[in-house]
């Protein structure tokens, strides 16, 4: 057990299951990085340095660099996966899906079903999300949402350091397509994370907090912001169960709902473009599945229906922080009082 | 005023607990306890449990709100003890205010001193073979295991546990002994590899523990499988036991509760997971969030199911106990004791009955198959009196 | 010329034959409206996919297109199988879950007839990948039509494959359309300069005839299993149908298709070569198109009478595991 950074931690999930399987790969743009280059090899280890130290260890057979043809690998990374090899490819901004998502909704997303259960697609897509980086519009998107809307594909969201390695070594394990989204603001936020290989099971929501007055379901960064929230409020008196859903597909309904029926009251934490996001998806099935137990209308914390914006000031309005938080919990709390 | 004034004080829940908060009192102010009362709920980072009474009197300060939090060591009231009247204590007030006036003072000194200590962190030793973590408490600084005059106590937990299992009583022991606490094979944070994971493999493991060590001679507690354990090495090395606790102990009888084997190694989701923690305790509401998350972290690690498998299909196979050791317990010169709780769903307390007659019986009511964390106070003290 | 055994010119006419005479029966079975959805028909295209696949054994793989029936019949797939996927029955190669665009059978190397064109090289990138990872020695091959031969997707594959040394295989099947449009028109350049332009060899081939087909695949697939890298075909060959059976295909001049089939036919062309040759006897070719006729009948009957998926099958197979 050490203090680990989510980076190290998905690192190290790597490099473990690198070491225990010779059938996982790993590629992507810069991954090492200084490919064909004068200078030093493994110059970068990925874009933020996420996957350093692999291609020393590893060899070039096993850790690819890709010039930047995103149809072309990740097509590779799909075929590879129905054919032997258990591949992990990055899409290095999420931003990009636009020009590979054909691989990876029609092709490696529907392999198993179109072909009636004779293919197995071991498929892990790692790909950085998220806002707060001034990265601007086309760097600091979410788009989990899309994903999850495609039956075929799992999606995994990790929260933390510890979650992240845990997660990581579990989509590498499981046999579908898994599109693991890290949020690039998160590398650097460390935790105390087992050395050894663990895995965390898909579809199981963790309870980061618990209480008796409000369900808040957050994803990704926002848990955190969530967890602050209802520490802050719990000396007010108000006790949040803060649930955390690590996956959206699978997605622990039962959760959810059974949290909702204690508490009666429901915010959705999702940095996600607000139309058609988690928010939505998750407050639809409640409304649906708990209607009866529901003591106030479910508030939805979301980004404006803007691109990112690029100014610093313009960012943290658009970014659904603590404050925005905390006032819907409050507003639900005080419903009809 | 001739009453005895008792301080009621946060605990020490564990050795890495500095401070707790106070959930919910039991008791108003005036209210009169018996010693071992529950008193007040305490929350840690780790656990929510009821604190007992030190001392039985009347509650005549409660002065620490629900909701605050405290440090460990803080003062939360003050119990006149013995045969006070109200009178006698509306009319002790200043007494009573200086009493805690004194505790203040005292305690703030003590806190500035503690701060420069360090609280002492879980290692690793290598033992024969063995990865072992363990963590120690009490004793002097600096001394070693075999230097000093009063043999150590050696914890050892059960199965599926680790050395947390006595936060309870770790660093109340301690006051008085070194306490070693250690992580068998396949738990905790030791090595998962458990050989062939029978009561040899496991009690050469804590053989070469104390080996490591320098203990020579040790007052074994054991819990569950633990107690099993402890035993096995005792009736082989009867000249390291100075004493024998077997806590809800395995080894005594052939029944055990073979659903809460299967169901702890199979259960992988927080739901599976609680409902198969709740039937350990004899009160359900003891398994809380934190305990369900820490024993699925535990259980996620690569390695620990196949540990588990190994030592449940050495030691319990079939779902029955493999190796029953009761009449044996009669070879044994030193002290020997055993606990056990009452409603206990895992070894039936049945298993207590017809024992040689050097084993001293001891059935706690009230508590289930963990009778060291669900009565803390009375575990430690039938400690504390066996130890010496 | 390149001399081919006995065994081998019976296995090529026999796959010859079972593509024509399959496309040639869904064209009718499909006029009478008992198969649901697209289908697009191969027939005429038929020395290309043998001529291709007669170089590959179970552990190739092949990623095919939309008209992928021919691909799928020449690397061994079971055409009793294709059929009921085809007519959407229970039994089919995909339990009737993929349909004609989505034909497939892993486990003899075929990655399946891809709804999506262009989506085809990356994955044979992939297969090769796999290959040379895991030093099976096999190599990939993807078929692309002239229309697939534009998309990004494909050219990407063409530079990846050469970058990583793959041993991949492109084989553009030109039969002069992309649906109604002419390569003629939609091809800026020439197939074989743009491999060049890649880096990798690429060769003309007539598609029309299977020992020039053949032989062309054949040194392109020792090539890649020698570890010497990628290279493309560009097979010059005719479809006898339309884009999908239903397109009356008005963009085609007055009696195109009714001359190919006279003058340009591979089968006819096949025959012509081995009987005056004396490499096999004409009554060896009348009893393959004897037997492929039962085969067909047989698949027909079977896919007719079988029945459609079951319900509960609209639920399975999303995921390994959810």
């Amino acid at each position: 057990m050490s203090k680990k950074s989510y980076r190290q931690a998905i690192n190290e999930a790597l490099a473990q299951e690198m070491r225990r399987d010779p059938t996982v790969i790993v590629m992507g743009e810069d991954n090492s990085g200084g490919m064909g280059a004068p200078g030093e090899d493994d110059a970068w280890g990925g874009v933020l340095g996420v996957t350093k130290g692999l291609m020393p260890e590893f060899g070039r057979e096993r850790v690819l660099d890709t010039p930047i043809t995103e149809s072309a690998f990740i097509g590779a990374a799909a075929g590879a996966a129905a054919t032997g090899l258990r591949p992990v490819a990055e899409l290095m901004f999420v931003d990009f899906m636009g020009v590979c998502f054909d691989q990876i909704y029609n092709q490696a997303g529907k392999f198993r079903y179109m072909f009636g259960g004779n293919a197995v697609t071991p498929l892990v897509i790692r790909t950085m999300y998220g806002a707060g980086f001034r990265a601007a519009s086309q760097h600091s998107q979410c788009l989990y949402p899309i994903f999850t809307h495609v039956p075929g594909l799992k999606v995994v969201i990790p929260s933390s350091p510890y979650e992240a390695k845990g997660l990581m070594i579990q989509s590498i394990r499981d046999d579908d397509p898994v599109i693991f989204f890290e949020h690039k603001v998160m590398y650097d936020d460390e935790e105390e994370v087992p050395d050894e290989p663990y895995t965390i099971p898909f579809g199981e929501a963790n309870l980061t907090r618990e209480g008796g007055d409000v369900t808040v379901v957050a994803i990704g960064r926002m848990v955190g912001f969530a967890n602050q929230v209802a520490d802050q409020l719990d000396k007010d008196g108000i006790g949040c169960t803060v649930i955390d859903p690590r996956t959206t597909s699978p997605l622990d309904t039962d959760s959810i709902l059974e949290s909702v029926e204690e508490t009666g009251r429901l915010v959705v934490v999702d940095e996600a473009s607000p139309r058609c996001n988690m928010a939505t998806d998750i407050s639809a099935l409640v409304s649906q599945e708990a209607f009866g137990a529901l003591k106030a209308p479910i508030r939805m914390v979301t980004p404006p229906h803007t691109p990112v914006p690029f100014a610093p000031e313009l960012e943290d309005l658009y970014i659904p922080g603590p404050d925005k938080i905390e006032a819907a919990v409050r507003e639900v709390v005080g419903y009809g009082a | 005023m001739t009453v005895d004034l008792h301080a009621i004080t946060m605990p020490k829940w564990g050795l890495a607990m500095d401070e707790g908060m106070v959930v919910d009192w039991h008791v108003e102010e005036g209210a009169r306890l018996g010693i071992g009362d529950e008193v007040v709920d305490i929350e840690t980072t780790k656990i929510t449990n009821a604190l007992e009474s030190p001392a039985g009197g009347i509650l005549c300060r409660r002065l620490v709100a629900k909701g605050e939090t405290v440090p460990v060591g803080a003062l939360l009231g003050v119990i006149a003890a013995g045969a006070a009247e109200a009178a006698e204590i509306a009319a002790g007030t200043a007494e009573i205010d200086a009493f805690i006036a004194r505790f203040e003072a005292a305690f703030a000194v003590a806190a500035a001193e503690a701060a420069t200590e360090t609280a002492s962190a879980p290692e690793i030793v290598e033992a024969a073979g063995w990865r072992l973590n363990y963590q120690r408490a009490g004793g002097n600084a600096g001394e070693s295991a075999g230097s000093s005059t009063t043999a150590p106590i050696v914890l050892v937990h059960g199965f599926g546990g680790d050395l947390n299992t006595w936060l309870f009583n770790q660093p109340d022991l301690a006051e008085t002994h070194a306490v070693y606490a250690l992580d068998l094979p396949g738990h905790g944070r030791s090595g998962k590899d458990v050989g062939a994971g029978d009561l040899a493999a496991l009690s050469g493991a804590l053989g070469a523990f104390l080996d490591a060590l320098g203990i020579g001679r040790a007052h074994l507690v054991g819990h569950s499988l633990g107690g099993a354990v402890a035993l096995e090495l005792a009736l082989g090395r009867p000249e390291a036991v100075a004493s024998l606790t077997l806590i809800a102990s395995a080894g005594l009888g052939p029944e055990i509760n073979g659903a809460y084997i299967d169901g702890f190694i199979a259960a992988g989701r927080r739901k599976e997971m609680k409902a198969v923690l709740q039937m350990l305790f004899a009160d359900p509401q003891a398994v809380g969030r934190d305990m369900v998350e820490e024993v699925l972290r535990y259980k996620r690690l690569d390695g620990v199911e196949a540990a588990l498998r190994g030592i449940a299909g050495a030691v319990f196979p079939g779902g029955r106990q493999g190796t029953v050791l009761a009449e044996r317990l009669s070879e044994l010169a030193q002290p020997v004791q055993v606990i056990r709780g009452r409603e206990d769903r895992i070894l039936p307390p049945a298993q207590t009955e017809g024992l040689p007659a050097n084993v001293a019986v001891t059935m706690i009511e009230n508590a289930g198959h963990m009778p060291q964390m669900e009565a803390a106070a009375e575990v430690n003290r039938l400690i504390r009196k066996i130890a010496g | 010329m390149l001399q081919l055994n006995r065994d081998t010119l019976v296995d090529a006419y026999t796959r010859m034959r079972t593509i024509r005479d399959f496309e040639d029966r869904i064209h009718t079975e499909f006029a009478t409206g008992s198969i649901p959805g697209f289908v697009h028909l191969y027939a005429g295209e038929e020395a290309s996919a043998v001529g291709v696949c007669l170089n590959l054994n179970d552990a190739d793989y092949i990623a095919s297109t939309h008209r992928g029936h021919g691909h799928c019949i020449a690397k061994g797939c079971d055409v009793g199988g294709m059929m009921k996927e085809i007519y959407g029955r229970r039994g089919g190669l995909c339990g009737g879950k993929g349909g004609s665009m989505h034909i497939a059978d892993l486990a003899k190397g075929m990655m399946g007839a891809n709804g999506i064109v262009g989506g085809g090289p990356p994955l044979v990138c992939g297969a090769a990948l796999s290959a040379k990872t895991l030093k099976t020695g096999g190599v990939a091959v993807a078929f692309v039509g002239d229309g697939g031969s534009n998309q990004g997707t494909t050219l990407e594959s063409y530079n990846l494959a050469q970058v990583w040394n793959l041993p991949a295989i492109f084989v553009v099947e030109d039969n002069g359309y992309a649906e109604t449009t002419a390569s003629a028109w939609a091809v800026g350049g020439s197939q074989t300069k743009r491999a060049e332009a890649f880096g990798m060899p690429g060769r003309e081939v007539d598609g029309h005839d299977f020992f020039a087909v053949y032989d062309a695949a054949r040194e392109a697939v020792e090539r890649a299993r020698a570890g010497d890298g990628p290279s493309l075909l560009h097979v010059k060959l005719d479809r006898h149908y339309g884009h999908f059976e239903g397109d009356a295909m008005a963009y085609r001049a007055e009696g195109e298709v009714e001359a190919l089939r006279r003058d340009r036919d591979c089968l006819r062309a096949f025959r012509t070569r081995v009987t005056e040759t004396g490499l096999l006897e004409p009554e060896q070719l009348d009893a393959i198109e004897r037997e492929v006729a039962v085969l067909i009948d047989a698949a027909v009957a079977g896919a007719t009478s079988a029945a459609a998926p079951a319900a509960e099958d609209l639920l399975t197979d999303v995921y390994a595991s959810y």
